[in-house]
């Protein structure tokens, strides 16, 4: 079973959409080990190392999200987590921004997948089962 | 009859405590030195003697137990993978089951990190690492070192279930004195203390003492039980809780400040507020951290080393003294007792210190969090502020006569707002010195314990105007 990291980065302290993202995983097969909100990137990193898992899925819902993941990619490599999939989405950054540009920042950083604001996980699960396998 | 005697085999004292389970009474205290090096039981027939005197008659008792933290209590390795998670569940563990936790390593060990565990003579190692199902990777490389590199002391695995089979295969291949438990961290930030400590238990009654010379002793008494701080952590529990009717004082901390060592013990809830965010590893209900650096003796000139040159010019210039002169005149004389007003008054002040500097450690912080949803309540650690009773126990609380300036130390916030110490405790004194004995006596009769408990640690003795300011 493939195990994936879950939680709202930073000072952000959504709780609902985190719980959904919880829920639609877990029922699609994954080992989901969710630090909820407020955690930080070695929070994300510290889980990922104990559970072995595959993938990091970073929720930012407050517009700091930018600031919150600069760096992540580096630790994870640090920590010896080179192969990691690290995912990231919500209203990630301040304003109407456009969402090129901020992917594009944002795959600078490492991250593997962004995904824009108002989408549902169930079109990141069909990313996640391409990138994972079923 | 009901008497039953309860030894505490100290690094330092042999203390005795003979008690009447029926009538909930203590029959009789005494103590003499620990002779382990030579032969453990000459110190304890010279105290038992000394009890006798006191009774004025010789008695006999329905059973003799013990716990013991002498040849050096019982000294552990504590391995996990990640700092935060791992590492500190496997020292919680460690502490929990009353031991010192000499070593602490995280993710691979190296070899000059296993000639630590041989140099410094440790008695057991707990291996943890990854959470079920988790990284096995770590602590499958561990068990091979610690196995090529032939170590033979007992190593308790209580790391990722998913790399049992192959611990076991190690600790087979290399002969090992091996033993698996559950994990100490199942899931992320989840504590599972319990069966880890109850086979550190089992090895240090079945291995440990025997190797310290300790074993001896159970010609002539019935059996000893615990490490003594283990002891002490039940009887903190017990008298906590209550047993069946009888109410127990509810949410208490223990300070105990010795020789070598500082203990802090707390039986409470992490938190009982709903509107914070509770971060970090999973809290003990009944937590004990231990401070090596800081203690009356041996561990004296810690209590100086951990302040600034500034501080220590202050204290000397304040207090009169020369502060590092005198730790170092305790440190090379562990046995010294305080002779005139001047070593008093410099003892009383180092017990202000390690009271104050060891709840520092133990205690819970909490930090307002701005974010645009406005001011959220982030908190790491325990959370002491509702705690009903603080109680001192330790040679030097016990003969204080400023006893309530020592306990007062631990709520204390000074420059630590966020510090959550307790707010407003009753404090309460171990006369007796009996802790330790009513952990023992727990385990048989708990009714007399907590009886026994409740009728002898009391009021602060002395100013009362002092100790209700």
């Amino acid at each position: 079973m493939k195990t994936i990291v879950i939680g709202v980065i930073g000072a952000d302290v959504h709780a609902v959409g985190n719980k959904i993202i919880e829920y639609t995983l877990t029922k699609s097969g994954y080992n989901v080990v969710n630090i909820g909100v407020l955690s930080s990137q070695e929070d994300f990193i510290n889980a990922a190392i104990e559970t072995n898992a595959d993938m990091i899925m970073v929720s930012s819902l407050y517009g700091h999200g930018e600031i919150d993941c600069r760096g992540m990619r580096d630790k994870c490599i640090e920590s010896g987590l080179d192969k990691i999939l690290l995912y990231v989405g919500g209203n990630i950054v301040v304003g109407k921004q456009d969402f090129a540009e901020v992917k594009n920042r944002f795959i600078e950083m490492g991250f593997n997948r962004i995904y824009p604001p108002g989408i549902s996980i169930d079109e990141a699960l069909k990313d996640i089962k391409t990138d994972l396998g079923e | 009859m009901a008497n039953y005697l309860l030894i505490d085999f100290g690094s330092t004292f042999t203390k005795l405590c003979a008690v009447n389970t029926e009538e909930y009474s203590i029959i009789g205290t005494s103590s003499d030195f620990t002779t382990v090096e030579t032969d453990i039981n000459e110190g304890y027939q010279k105290a038992l003697e000394k009890l006798f005197d006191k009774i004025g008659k010789q008695i006999d008792f329905e059973q003799v137990i013990a716990c013991s933290s002498a040849a050096g209590g019982l000294k552990m390795a504590a391995i996990g993978l990640v700092k935060e998670l791992t590492v500190e569940a496997a020292k919680r563990v460690c502490l929990g089951a009353g031991a010192k936790v000499d070593l602490v390593f995280s993710h691979h060990l190296n070899k000059n990190e296993v000639q630590q565990i041989i140099d410094k003579k440790i008695d057991i190692i707990l291996l943890a690492g990854g959470s079920d199902g988790g990284n096995s990777e770590s602590v499958i490389y561990n068990a091979n070192l610690l196995g090529e590199l032939g170590i033979n002391i007992p190593i308790v695995f209580a790391g990722n279930k998913s790399a049992q089979d192959d611990i076991q295969d190690i600790f087979k291949k290399y002969n090992m004195n091996g033993h698996i438990c559950e994990n100490v961290m199942p899931s992320i930030n989840v504590l599972n203390i319990n069966d880890a400590r109850e086979k550190i238990r089992e090895i240090f009654l079945k291995q440990i003492i025997e190797a310290k010379g300790i074993k001896k002793i159970e010609q002539q008494i019935s059996k000893v039980i615990l490490p003594t701080p283990s002891a002490v952590l039940e009887a903190a529990k017990l008298l906590s809780e209550g047993y069946l009717e009888e109410d127990g004082l509810g949410e208490i901390v223990v300070v105990d400040i010795g020789g070598a060592t500082t203990d802090m013990y707390s039986i409470c809830e992490s938190t009982k507020r709903s509107d914070v965010i509770v971060q970090g590893l999973e809290e003990p209900f009944a937590k004990r951290t231990v401070e090596g650096d800081l203690g009356m003796r041996y561990s004296a000139p810690g209590i100086v080393k951990s302040l600034s040159e500034r501080e220590i010019k202050f204290i000397n210039k304040d207090k009169g003294i020369d502060i590092v002169n005198e730790v170092n005149r305790r440190y090379s004389n562990v046995k010294l007792l305080p002779e005139n007003t001047q070593d008093e008054f410099i003892d009383q002040f180092l017990a202000e210190m390690c009271a104050y500097r060891a709840m520092h450690r133990h205690v819970g912080r909490i930090q307002e969090v701005l974010t645009p949803m406005g001011k959220v309540y982030n908190q790491v650690g325990k959370d002491l502020s509702d705690v009903n009773y603080v109680i001192g126990t330790g040679g030097v609380i016990i003969k204080s006569n400023h006893q309530y300036e020592i306990l007062r130390q631990t709520t204390n916030i000074l420059h630590n707002p966020q510090e959550l110490r307790p707010n407003d405790p009753n404090f309460l004194i171990d006369h007796d010195y009996i802790m330790a004995a009513m952990g023992l006596l727990s385990k048989i009769e708990p009714m007399a314990a907590l009886m026994i408990m409740k009728k002898h640690i009391c009021q602060i003795r002395g100013n009362q105007d002092e100790a209700t300011k």
